[in-house]
């Protein structure tokens, strides 16, 4: 079976790139929402980013600017809400999550033209990028893994104590925004690729199932980074194989990593 | 002790209230170099509030908190919480303040004698241990003052005596200022040049022999009759008829000649 597939075709190498390069910047820096207990961050800024598609097209432009500047709108304003330090997290997330899910989900049903791709903002296609997209995906991979480099000792440092690291002398505000930011541009552009509803699996996933394997922060970002991939490359085969959506049997090939390793007799357990 | 004319941290009338609710009146105090001053006060008394505003983490609705010029401050906060996600070794936590060597880390867990915890990961180490890594974090990067939130919660008795001892010799040793909140004035008194009893005001202030003598004092956190002698008496007591620690509150059901409790 799998000797039909080869020599590939070009559209499952494009996948395979692409793909590749969304989990490698999806891994890391979802190790930090992992970290910080902020799992729902993604979703948030993913929601958001359906209200940055409809609000593009509103101004007639698919600009991945648009759903950039939507992500970093509604995290600026969870950073305002966390100011007030009254409401936990968790509900703050809620409340912006869904608030711009609906601004989206009306926006998009106001214009016909996106309102037949709904499904394609959803769940993404990821056997449909083309070159320019694999360059976007380049772009924003190199920026995403480098901009975390430059804020990793403070993002780590805040990720353990605030106010320690605060006292410590670091910008606690600079470095959340643009570890924000980051994010942002990473559901813009992974975005066409694993759809709004599937980014989050692969910032959480890769993460999750690295921690068992890793005895250091760096580590566990590298590892996640090779899970990621991994998962990919299972299940865009598992999807030209079984002929099944891409995008959820890359989410599935993560999640069986995820529970192999929970299976594993290594001690790395605390 | 020596007092430099500039404090390291000067804090005037500050007053604040989260909603309605009054936290702090007019607190003044300054710490200054060489100087271990201790806030001790009942629960809800507003000492983390203070130490919050001290480190210049919360802004007061009114007065001010002063630090001086380009200090580098060691905090030791009360408790942190790691999520067991983020594999994180005793070391790496300790490196997280920035410019720390592998060296500097060597030293000062030596200094507050858990060296041998270097490599675990910091979720597993006991709560007092990791109040000495805390304290470690805290020293880290020579700073000029040290401000500790309950350092020694979690520590036995003798543990204690041991972490206030360093204290004392650090202090010596680098000349720093130290703030620290404290519950238990006996343990610290030999250390500390200055008490600030806290009940949302200052109530008292002083040298620990003062405050203790003060009626202020004893109507918020004394016992009954004499302090010293008087606590250490009853300690034993709870630990002889018992065999184990018990909750001060179990005393009265048991000693109800000494009146040996709190007058709460």
């Amino acid at each position: 079976m799998i000797t039909e597939l080869f020599p590939l075709d070009e559209f499952i190498i494009n996948a395979l790139i692409a793909g590749s390069m969304v989990a490698m910047a999806a891994g890391p820096l979802g190790c930090f929402l992992v970290w910080r207990r902020m799992a729902y961050f993604g979703d948030t800024i993913s929601h958001s980013a359906l209200m940055g598609v409809g609000l593009g097209f509103a101004f007639g432009s698919q600009n991945p600017f648009f759903v950039i500047l939507a992500c970093a709108f509604v995290s600026m304003v969870l950073l305002g809400l966390q100011r007030g330090n009254k409401f936990s997290m968790d509900t703050l997330l809620g409340i912006l999550a869904h608030g711009a899910l609906s601004v989206g989900l009306i926006v998009i049903a106001l214009q016909e033209a996106v309102r037949q791709n709904m499904m394609y903002y959803l769940i993404g296609d990821i056997l449909s990028v083309d070159q320019s997209g694999i360059f976007g995906v380049a772009f924003m991979m190199i920026v995403a893994l480098g901009g975390l480099v430059l804020i990793w000792k403070p993002l780590l440092a805040i990720t353990v104590h605030e106010d320690l690291a605060r006292v410590e002398g670091v910008d606690v505000l600079k470095t959340k925004i643009i570890y924000m930011l980051l994010i942002a541009m990473l559901v813009a552009f992974a975005m066409k690729i694993i759809g709004v509803l599937l980014i989050t699996s692969l910032m959480i996933i890769p993460a999750a199932a690295a921690r068992i394997v890793s005895r250091n922060p760096v580590q566990m970002a590298l590892f996640s980074m090779l899970i990621g991939v991994a998962s990919v490359i299972m299940g865009v085969f598992a999807s030209s194989i079984w002929d099944i959506p891409t995008g959820p049997s890359v989410v599935l090939s993560a999640i069986v990593i995820f529970l192999l390793g929970r299976l594993l007799p290594i001690g790395a357990r605390t | 002790m020596p007092k430099n004319s500039t404090p390291l941290l000067d804090l005037v009338k500050v007053s604040i209230a989260f909603g309605k609710r009054s936290i702090l009146q007019e607190v003044s105090f300054s710490v200054g170099q060489g100087e271990i001053v201790t806030l001790i006060g009942p629960n809800g008394a507003g000492k983390s509030t203070v130490m919050k505003i001290a480190l210049g983490l919360l802004e007061p609705d009114t007065g001010s908190a002063r630090r001086a010029r380009d200090i580098a401050i060691g905090y030791m906060p009360q408790k942190i919480l790691i999520e067991d996600f983020l594999p994180l070794s005793v070391r790496d936590f300790l490196k997280l303040r920035a410019g720390t060597t592998d060296q500097d880390v060597e030293e000062i867990l030596k200094l507050v004698r858990v060296g041998h915890i270097e490599d675990s990961p910091v979720q597993s180490v006991s709560g007092g241990e990791m109040q000495r890594v805390l304290m470690a974090r805290a020293l880290l990067g020579n700073p000029d003052l040290i401000v500790l939130d309950e350092p020694v919660q979690g520590v036995d008795i003798r543990g204690q005596q041991e972490l206030y001892q360093l204290i004392e010799r650090i202090r010596d040793r680098r000349g720093c200022g130290v703030l620290m909140i404290s519950h238990d004035l006996h343990m610290v008194m030999s250390g500390t040049d200055k008490v600030i009893c806290l009940n949302r005001h200052v109530c008292c202030s002083g040298s620990p022999d003062l405050v203790q003598k003060d009626p202020e004092y004893h109507a918020l956190l004394g016992l009954p009759g004499e302090g010293l002698a008087l606590y250490t008496h009853q300690h034993n007591h709870s630990h002889d008829l018992h065999g184990n620690v018990l909750a001060d509150e179990d005393n009265t059901d048991h000693q109800p000649e000494e009146s040996c409790d709190h007058d709460h």
